[in-house]
């Protein structure tokens, strides 16, 4: 349990500590280490669940099972890549002037804050503070998007906040009406308590629980950035930093659709009818779809990909929505490798974008040519995400389509047809990014390209051979969220 | 069940109701910004005195610090910043026109009718009086939202996301007698930051468009054209 | 007896509207840091209309002088059907209110008639606002009449008003909006600010004067009187539906004593309000009227609303 309080201590002390530390030379690497010793934090919480099994704090506060564990260490991990990026990549927009030591301060300050809020919404055993740290995400990372302070990202952050302001609001009502049917069966104070509502979740009235779930998926979607209430996500993920964009696509989306799964699971236990999953079907797939069309009508590159995401995790969202043992897995799965690709990308894109100077697709031009590794970073993550094999990704869809054969043998189409026009929309955009002639006056730049290697190379092997660790934990949250395992 | 049959602090908090959905109306149809404000803070107040009350008859001391964090919040502060704003950025005195104020206006008498109908299910496990509570927390946040939509002005949306939260809390106290403290207290909070950063907004969005008119915030778009 | 009673209410009514609209103008007057003339100034207005000649255009026709008869009298008896000390009186048992209105439309469509009938610009545009306003007017009134009347299961006001008295103090939501919506109505409705200016005939804006322009002598006097009349029977109808305690439910001279002191106090209190709301408040553009009453509408329709869904029984 230590492991977990520290997890929620070391961001919280970051935070304080750019606060008041300010700007200095080396706050990007201490930014990277703080991250790190979070991770190690997760892991040996890991360690621990995967070898006492489900940990529920004294107050029953903090609940750690197999399902979240896994999503800790992720985020973990993901934050900590993502640091190792960001510290360069800020250095170079305070070089060129984009930046003042103030808005470094505040960046370095709010990223401790976000992950403070990421950490604390996978934690917590209280509907209510899950909400309350996933409105504290938004609260945390608005500043951020408008880092720059142009008209447009100013713009960006104010959709950004009044919409997912408005969004987690539905959600917030949706936790009421949970609440309202917890308080019905007793127990007051501890009725919001995930733990209990999970144990007694027969005893809900099933009505008011499928009320509540609508309001909770409208809720939790827009941060999911489910069409149709999409709009803020591409905005927010193009104006924003580059490394804020990434950890938005890697851990925000995800950590979203943890909480609408922690909720289908006590909707799914109070009522007989698949309400819930039919719902996160149709959302899932109007999204994937949808999505996978704007693909192609997108000229800025970090808009292209935010698209990509919203793709994805629609992808996951209908996954989720079938749910059986193999749909579960694959979903699970598919948040790994997704968060991985994903800001594995962004990482390549903001150093892409340096590199040309713009984020206009049709400026970025030559990349392999002006530098290598950078373009070969953007194909292969490209590859990775469009679902080509050897990836995880590759896998994961796979096992979507696998199950959606079984299930819902005719959603097979529609879904084919989505990766399919995904595909060609990210290649058709891509492809001259990377190859072409190098443009007049384009020089390499100093670039980490660590982190993307790290997680191609994981989303490689996930794509490979699943190990067994890994594969023994993807398949006890399988058991926990459907009820029965895959394997 | 007749209203004449039921507990004066159940009549109360009806009519408390009542006016919580009528305040949300009158704020739908405001064109001016400084009574828009002021009737948001008379909303908050109804929502002070409510939770007063239910703390009172139900003898739930937790509940005092809800209303009072409430009276603080939403009552005296954020109406105060906002005020402050429309004071400083001049705007007190203009009017802004809203197109279709009678479409906007039966718009909001539909959702109402809509909120009822979408939480009609909830009569069957309690009484009529969650119904109604729960039904017109659910319009004012819609009604918020519908302001959100009608109106222009930044600060007048700020009011329509208040007022949700508002819709929020008067669901909370009335059907649940309040969340529990933990969860109430971070609600306050991020409604604190919240408020905190609209301040912080308004300066960047003065700054950038030289006018708190949201619509000339339209440069991005889901294609580009 | 019960029929003198009823007649002695009448008359009560007739003789202490004027009163009433010398309280407002003196309240209202104080309020403006004038100096206010007698609360018994508008008694000898009236008598003094009535000893001065009626002067009449050439072009009249005889709807024009019997106008203010019609008026007068039409109002006269919209005020039998209002219990004004006491309830359960013959003349108020035997209609409802929705005659009442009936009377008040009747009068108004006269009232029109007349502005119209001498063919000069003021009158036909005072008679066409007068319409439009009413027009909108009524309905918000009848919502909020109707949320009363469906509450005591009866359109009789004598009636509701017992309903209201014996079921001791409930808290109703409608109530909070009807009161609201008939508030406004009356003001629309006796045409006073902000919908229209009593105290003045030379603004473009006029509505109720534009139309009696013409008018003088005995017939100006009868439509003032007329006119100071629905003031109060708005005024009764306020406060006697919705704060109907201290009406006088048996017949005796005490009670209607009683009754007769309440009546007082309350309208003397609701004009006070109205002074301060007229003192306060400035005159709205005639195009925003609409707004206004269709608030008023809005109002009714809430309260109607939360009647059906808050308070109904299930």
């Amino acid at each position: 349990m230590i492991a977990a309080y520290l997890v929620l201590l070391i961001p919280l002390v970051g935070i304080l500590y750019f606060a008041l530390a300010g700007h200095r030379e080396d706050t990007g690497k201490i930014n990277v280490r703080f991250n790190g010793i979070c991770l190690l934090a997760t892991i040996w919480l890991a360690i621990n669940v995967l070898n006492q099994g489900t940990i529920i704090s004294s107050g029953r506060a903090f609940l750690i099972d197999p399902f979240n564990v896994y999503l800790i260490v992720l985020t973990a991990f993901v934050g900590f890549t993502t640091s190792i990026f960001s510290s360069p990549y800020m250095e170079h927009e305070k070089e060129i002037g984009k930046l003042s030591d103030n808005r470094l301060k505040l960046y370095h300050s709010m990223f401790q804050g976000f992950m403070l809020a990421m950490y604390l919404v996978l934690t917590t055993n209280n509907m209510g503070i899950m909400w309350v740290a996933m409105e504290g995400a938004t609260l945390a990372t608005v500043l951020l998007v408008s880092l720059y302070r142009t008209p447009e990202s100013i713009e960006a952050a104010w959709k950004y906040f009044i919409l997912c302001g408005v969004g987690i609001a539905q959600a917030l009502f949706g936790t009421i009406l949970l609440y309202y049917a917890a308080v019905q069966i007793g127990d007051g104070e501890n009725a919001l308590l995930w733990s209990v509502l999970y144990e007694n979740a027969d005893k809900l009235n099933p009505e008011i629980l499928e009320i509540a779930f609508v309001f909770l998926l409208i809720g939790y979607g827009t941060k999911i950035g489910l069409v149709p209430l999409h709009n803020w996500l591409p905005d927010a993920h193009s104006e924003g930093p580059t490394p804020m964009s990434a950890v938005l696509s890697g851990l925000l989306l995800n950590d979203a659709l943890y909480a609408v799964v922690r909720n289908k699971m006590l909707v799914d236990g109070a009522t007989d009818s698949n309400m819930a999953g039919y719902l996160m079907m149709g959302f899932g797939m109007l999204s994937f779809l949808v999505a996978a069309i704007l693909l192609h009508r997108q000229k800025d590159i970090k808009r292209l990909f935010s698209y990509s995401s919203i793709e994805h995790m629609g992808l996951m969202t209908f996954s989720f929505g079938i749910g059986g043992p193999l749909a579960t897995f694959a979903a699970l799965l598919h948040m790994t490798v997704h968060s991985l690709t994903k800001s594995a990308i962004f990482v390549t894109v903001g150093h892409a974008a340096q590199l040309a100077g713009t984020q206009r697709i049709d400026q970025i031009r030559g990349l392999i040519k002006t530098q290598p590794k950078i373009g070969w970073g953007l194909l292969i993550g490209t590859i990775a995400i469009a679902g080509f094999p050897p990836f995880g990704v590759f896998t994961s869809e796979f096992l979507v389509l696998l199950a959606t054969m079984h299930s819902y043998p005719w959603l097979t189409l529609p879904l084919l047809l989505g990766i399919g026009i995904a595909f060609a929309g990210l290649f058709r955009h891509i492809q001259p990014m990377v190859y072409g002639d190098r443009p007049e006056g384009q020089n390499p730049i100093t670039a980490n390209l660590w982190p993307v290697t790290i997680h191609l190379a994981l989303v490689l092997w996930l794509g490979l051979a699943i190990p067994g660790f890994l594969a023994h934990w993807f398949s006890q949250a399988t058991l926990l969220i459907s009820g029965s395992t895959p394997l | 069940m007749n209203i004449e049959q039921l507990d004066f602090y159940t009549q109360a908090i009806l009519s408390m109701a009542a006016l919580v959905g009528l305040t949300s109306f009158l704020m739908l149809g405001q064109g001016r910004l400084l009574r828009l404000i002021f009737v948001f803070a008379m909303q908050g107040f109804l929502l002070t005195l409510t939770t007063a009350l239910a703390a009172y008859s139900l003898n739930n001391h937790h509940l005092y610090i809800s209303a009072v964090l409430t009276l603080a919040l939403k009552v005296i502060l954020i109406p105060w910043m906002l005020r402050r704003e429309v004071l400083k950025m001049n705007m007190h005195r203009d009017i802004e026109a809203l197109n279709n104020k009678t479409a906007v206006m039966m718009g909001g008498a539909s959702l109402m009718v809509f909120s009822y109908y979408v939480l009609h299910p909830v009569v069957q496990s309690s009484s009529v009086v969650m119904l109604n509570a729960l039904a017109v927390s659910l319009s004012v946040m819609l009604l918020g939202m519908l302001l959100m939509i009608s109106h222009r002005q930044a600060i007048a949306h700020v009011v329509g996301f208040m007022s949700i939260e508002n819709g929020l809390f008067f669901a909370a106290i009335v059907a649940t007698n309040g969340m529990p403290m933990v969860v109430e207290l971070g609600v306050a909070f991020d409604v604190l930051v919240a408020a905190v950063l609209f301040g912080i907004f308004f300066l960047h969005i003065r700054t950038s468009i030289d006018s708190l008119d949201v619509d000339l915030l339209n440069k991005l778009h889901e294609v580009d054209k | 007896m019960n029929w003198l009673i009823a007649v002695l209410q009448t008359t009560l009514f007739v003789a202490l509207a004027p009163l009433l609209a010398g309280w407002v103008k003196c309240c209202k007057c104080r309020l403006q840091n004038r100096k206010a003339p007698s609360i018994f100034q508008p008694y000898r207005d009236l008598l003094k209309l009535t000893y001065k000649q009626p002067v009449v255009s050439e072009q009249a026709s005889w709807v024009f002088i019997k106008a203010p008869y019609i008026i007068f009298s039409a109002t006269v008896l919209a005020a039998t059907v209002v219990p004004l000390i006491a309830v359960d009186l013959p003349t108020s048992a035997s209609a409802d209110v929705i005659v009442m209105v009936g009377f008040f439309a009747f009068a108004r469509f006269f009232l029109a008639l007349a502005g119209l009938d001498i063919g000069t610009a003021f009158g036909g545009m005072g008679s066409s606002r007068e319409m439009t306003i009413s027009s909108l007017a009524e309905p918000a009134m009848l919502m909020a009449i109707f949320t009363l009347t469906m509450t005591a299961s009866t359109t009789n006001l004598s009636f509701a008003i017992s309903h209201v008295l014996n079921e001791g103090l409930v808290l109703r939501p409608s109530f909070v909006f009807a009161l609201a919506a008939l508030v406004l109505v009356a003001i629309a409705e006796t045409g006073r600010i902000p919908v229209d200016n009593p105290a003045t005939h030379l603004e473009l804006t006029m509505i109720h004067e534009a139309m009696i322009l013409e008018y003088s002598g005995r017939h100006l006097a009868l439509i003032e009187w007329a006119s100071q009349l629905k003031l109060m029977l708005y005024g009764v109808l306020i406060a006697n539906i919705f704060l109907p305690w201290g009406i006088a439910e048996s017949f005796g001279v005490q009670a209607l004593g009683y009754g007769l002191l309440a009546i007082m106090g309350k309208l003397a209190v609701l004009a006070v309000f109205l002074a301060i709301a007229e003192t306060l408040v400035a005159k709205m553009r005639l195009f925003r009227v609409q707004e206004y009453l269709s608030f008023a509408y809005l109002l009714g329709l809430l309260g109607m609303l939360s009647h059906i869904i808050l308070e109904a029984a299930r």
